[in-house]
C-alpha cells in the first residue's frame, strides 16, 4: 500500500484536532461582541488609517534570493543521497555547483541587495 | 509475537481481527486501525503539549530566579489544564474588517504543520511512523506550512503589528531555512539516505562527533525557524505587542501558542534524530520498544531545554543584524561544510574508522576556525573604518 | 474502480476548481491562496504516482517559495488587495480558441501514443526513486551537463532578479 496514505492520515487527524479544539471554545465562550470589543487593537487607542502598510521592497529581494538557494539545495539532495557510492568525479560536480550559486550570493552581496537600509 | 516486544504490531493485529470480524473488508479495515494509530499517537502528543506548558514555564522562572506555578496541584501540574479551560470558555472574537476564512484557517494550518511532522519520527526500531525514503525533506516541506499559516494569520487580522509580524517572521523563517536544509545535508551525506530511521541506524557514532559544527547550525537555523528568541523579532513585544497572531483569543490563540511549544518540542527531538543518535542509547533500544520512546523522548526533552535555554539567556536582535547573520556568515559557512564534508567523505571513506572521525571533526573546526577567523578581521576593519570616521566628526567640531 | 481512483477524481476535481478560483478571484491574496491550494493538489497527485521527492519538493519550492514569493509581491506593490478593473478584455474569445485548441492537440498527440491505455508496470519492490535521480544527475552518462547547467540557470536569476531591483532605487 501507498506510504503516502498514512502521510494522509496525519493530515487528516492534525486538521481534525485543532479544529475540534477550536470548534469547543467556540462552543464553550460567551458571545457578546460589541463594536469597541471588535476593533483593531492598536494599543489601546482608536486605529488610525487602514490596517495595511507598505512595505520595504527589501523583503522581496530576500524572498528571491532565498527561491533560489531554495532550489539549489534541493537538487543537491539527490546528489548527497547517492553520494557514498560515486566516486571523486560527483564530489566535484557537487563542489562546482555549489560554487557557482556562491558566487551567486556574493554578487549579490557585492552589489549591496542583503544590506537592510 | 509479545506485546512488550511490539505493541503496535500486536495491537493493530487485535483490531484487525476485530474488525474483519465484523464483516470489513481488508483494506478499509487497515485504513481505519491505521486512522486510529494516528489518532493515538497524535492524542497524546497534544496530551504531552499540555505539560509542555507546565515544563516551560517552571523553566524560565528558575532561569529568572523565580518558583513558577505552584498553587494547583503539585507543583502546580495543574495549572496547565486550568489555562486551558481558560482558553477554552474565553469569548472567541473577530476583529472587524478581518478576512473571515482565511483568518479561521490560519491556526488550524499552524498547529496542522506541527503535528504533521511526527509523521516521519521514528519512535522506536519497531515504531517507525512512515518510514519515507524523503524524510528529511518532509521537515522543511512541513515547515513551508507553517510559513504559510502565518502570513496567511497576519495578513488576514487587518491590523498593522500583524502584518508587520507577519512580514519579519517570514522573513526570518525563509532566511534560515537555507542553513537548515544545507546541514540537513550532512547526516545526508553521511547516511546515503534521507530517511529518518536510515540515518539513526547508520549512527553508530552520533553524527554530532561527526560534525559539531553542523549540529550548532541546525540548532541555529531551528531556533529561527521556530521564531524563539534571539530570533523572536515577529514577536517583540516592546514594539509590536504580539506579532502576527495580536488579534486571537481563546482558543485559536491556543493553537499558536501549543504550535509554537509542541515545534519547539519536535525540532528538539529532530535534532536528536539527525545528531545525537535519536532512540539509540548503547543497545537501550533493543530490550524494549518503550525504553527506545523513552529514550528518543528524553533526548527531545533535553533538546527542547537548549533551546529554552537559549531563548531565555540571550536578548533579541533586529531584524537587518538577523538577516546579516543568516546570509553573510551562517549561508556561507554551511554551504562551505557541505563540500568540505563532502570532499571529506570521499578522501577518507576507505581509511580507518578512526582516521575518518578525526578527519572529519579537523575539518569541522578548521571551517569553524577559519569562519570566526574572517568575522573577526571584517568586523575589525569595520570598528577602525567606524573609529576613523568619529575621529574626523570630532576634528570638524 | 479502487479507492486510489476515488483518492485520486477527488483531487483532481478539487485541484481544478482551484485554479479556476485562482483566475477569478478578484482579490490578489484570496487568489494567491487558492494558488497554494492548485500546487498542494499537484503534490498529492504526485504522491498518488509514488514520486515522493517531487510531491515535497512541490511543497518545499512551489508552497514554501514561490507561494509566498507571489503573496509578498501583492502586498509590497498593490495599496489595495482587490482589484476592481475587468478580468477579460475583448481577445478574450481568441484566448479561449487558443486554450481549445491546444488542449485538443495535446488530446491527440496523447491518444495516437501507444503507451497511453496501458498500465504502468508495478514498481519493483525496493526501488529508490531518490537513489536513481542522484544517480542520473551525478553520473557522466547521465545528466551531469543539465545538472550544472540548472545552477547557472539559477545564478542568471538571481543575477537578474538584483540587477532589476538595483535599478529601481
Amino acid at each position: 500500500m501507498n506510504e503516502w496514505l498514512y502521510v494522509g492520515l496525519f493530515f487528516i487527524v492534525g486538521l481534525i484536532i485543532p479544529i475540534g479544539a477550536i470548534a469547543m471554545g467556540f462552543m464553550l465562550g460567551p458571545k457578546k461582541p460589541n463594536p469597541i470589543k471588535q476593533s483593531t487593537y492598536e494599543c489601546g487607542i482608536e486605529p488610525v488609517g487602514e490596517g495595511w502598510v507598505q512595505f520595504k521592497a527589501q523583503y522581496y529581494i530576500f524572498a528571491l534570493v532565498f527561491l533560489v538557494f531554495d532550489v539549489e539545495t534541493v537538487f543537491l539532495f539527490p546528489w548527497a543521497v547517492k553520494l557514498g557510492q560515486l566516486g571523486m568525479f560527483a564530489v566535484i560536480e557537487g563542489i562546482v555547483f555549489i560554487l557557482i550559486l556562491i558566487a551567486g550570493l556574493v554578487y549579490t552581496w557585492r552589489k549591496g541587495m542583503l544590506e537592510w537600509v | 509475537m509479545n506485546f512488550w516486544n511490539d505493541p503496535l504490531k500486536v495491537a493493530a493485529d487485535w483490531l484487525m481481527g476485530i474488525f474483519t470480524s465484523w464483516g470489513m473488508n481488508d483494506v478499509a479495515a487497515h485504513v481505519l486501525v491505521a486512522f486510529l494509530g494516528v489518532l493515538l499517537l497524535i492524542t497524546i502528543l497534544m496530551v504531552i503539549d499540555i505539560f509542555l506548558v507546565w515544563i516551560e514555564r517552571k523553566v524560565v522562572s528558575r532561569f529568572q530566579d523565580r518558583i513558577g506555578p505552584n498553587r494547583v496541584g503539585p507543583f502546580g501540574l495543574i495549572q496547565p489544564f486550568a489555562d486551558i479551560i481558560k482558553l477554552m470558555i474565553k469569548e472567541d472574537t473577530t476583529p472587524d474588517g478581518a478576512d473571515k476564512v482565511v483568518y479561521n484557517i490560519a491556526p488550524i494550518l499552524s498547529m496542522m504543520s506541527v503535528l504533521i511532522l511526527w509523521a516521519v519520527v521514528p519512535l522506536a526500531p519497531v515504531m517507525l511512523g512512515v518510514d519515507l525514503n524523503i524524510g528529511v525533506l518532509f521537515i522543511i516541506a512541513a515547515g513551508s506550512i507553517g510559513t504559510l499559516s502565518i502570513i496567511m494569520a497576519g495578513w488576514s487580522s487587518n491590523n498593522k503589528f500583524s502584518v508587520i509580524g507577519a512580514f519579519r517572521c517570514v522573513a526570518v523563517m525563509v532566511s534560515f531555512e537555507i542553513p537548515m536544509l544545507a546541514t540537513l545535508l550532512i547526516p545526508t551525506i553521511f547516511t546515503g539516505s534521507m530517511g529518518m530511521n536510515a540515518i539513526i541506524q547508520g549512527q553508530n557514532i552520533w553524527y554530532v562527533f561527526l560534525s559539531p559544527l553542523a549540529a550548532l547550525i541546525f540548532l541555529i537555523a531551528a531556533i529561527a525557524e521556530l521564531g524563539r528568541a534571539p530570533f523572536d523579532l515577529a514577536e517583540g513585544e516592546s514594539e509590536l505587542v504580539s506579532g502576527y497572531n495580536i488579534e486571537y483569543s481563546g482558543m485559536k490563540f491556543g493553537m499558536f501558542y501549543a504550535g509554537e511549544l509542541l515545534h519547539a518540542f519536535t525540532f528538539g527531538g529532530f535534532w536528536a534524530i539527525m545528531f545525537f543518535g535519536g532512540y539509540r542509547f548503547f543497545g537501550l533500544e533493543q530490550i524494549s520498544p518503550f525504553l527506545a520512546i523513552a529514550i528518543i523522548l528524553f533526548k527531545a526533552l533535553v533538546g527542547y531545554w537548549i533551546i529554552m535555554w537559549v531563548k531565555y539567556t540571550v536578548m533579541r536582535i533586529r531584524i537587518d543584524q538577523m538577516l546579516a547573520f543568516n546570509w553573510k556568515f551562517l549561508t556561507p559557512v554551511a554551504f562551505v561544510l557541505v563540500m568540505v564534508t563532502a570532499l571529506m567523505n570521499a578522501l577518507l571513506r576507505d581509511a580507518g574508522n578512526w582516521l575518518y572521525i578525526t578527519g572529519m571533526i579537523l575539518s569541522n573546526i578548521i571551517v569553524a576556525w577559519a569562519s570566526l577567523e574572517i568575522v573577526r578581521l571584517v568586523s575589525k576593519k569595520e570598528r577602525e573604518r567606524v573609529e576613523g570616521l568619529k575621529q574626523v566628526v570630532e576634528a570638524h567640531h | 474502480m479502487t479507492g486510489e481512483h476515488i483518492i485520486f477524481l477527488i483531487v483532481g476535481a478539487v485541484t481544478l476548481l482551484s485554479a479556476l478560483m485562482v483566475v477569478t478571484m478578484r482579490n490578489l491574496v484570496h487568489a494567491a491562496l487558492w494558488l497554494v491550494a492548485t500546487l498542494f493538489g499537484v503534490a498529492i497527485i504526485y504522491t498518488l504516482l509514488n514520486a515522493g521527492f517531487l510531491a515535497v519538493v512541490q511543497v518545499v519550492v512551489y508552497i514554501g517559495a514561490i507561494a509566498i514569493l507571489f503573496i509578498f509581491a501583492v502586498m509590497l506593490t498593490r495599496r489595495q488587495a482587490a482589484d476592481t478593473g475587468v478580468s477579460v478584455n475583448k481577445n478574450w474569445w481568441a484566448g479561449a480558441l487558443m486554450a481549445v485548441l491546444t488542449f485538443a492537440g495535446l488530446a491527440y498527440l496523447l491518444q495516437s501514443w501507444r503507451g497511453f491505455s496501458k498500465t504502468a508496470a508495478a514498481i519493483p519492490s525496493g526501488f529508490d526513486a531518490v537513489n536513481q535521480l542522484g544517480e542520473a544527475l551525478t553520473s557522466p552518462a547521465g545528466y551531469v551537463l543539465p545538472f550544472e547547467v540548472a545552477s547557472v540557470l539559477l545564478l542568471a536569476a538571481l543575477v537578474g532578479a538584483v540587477y532589476l531591483a538595483f535599478n529601481k532605487k
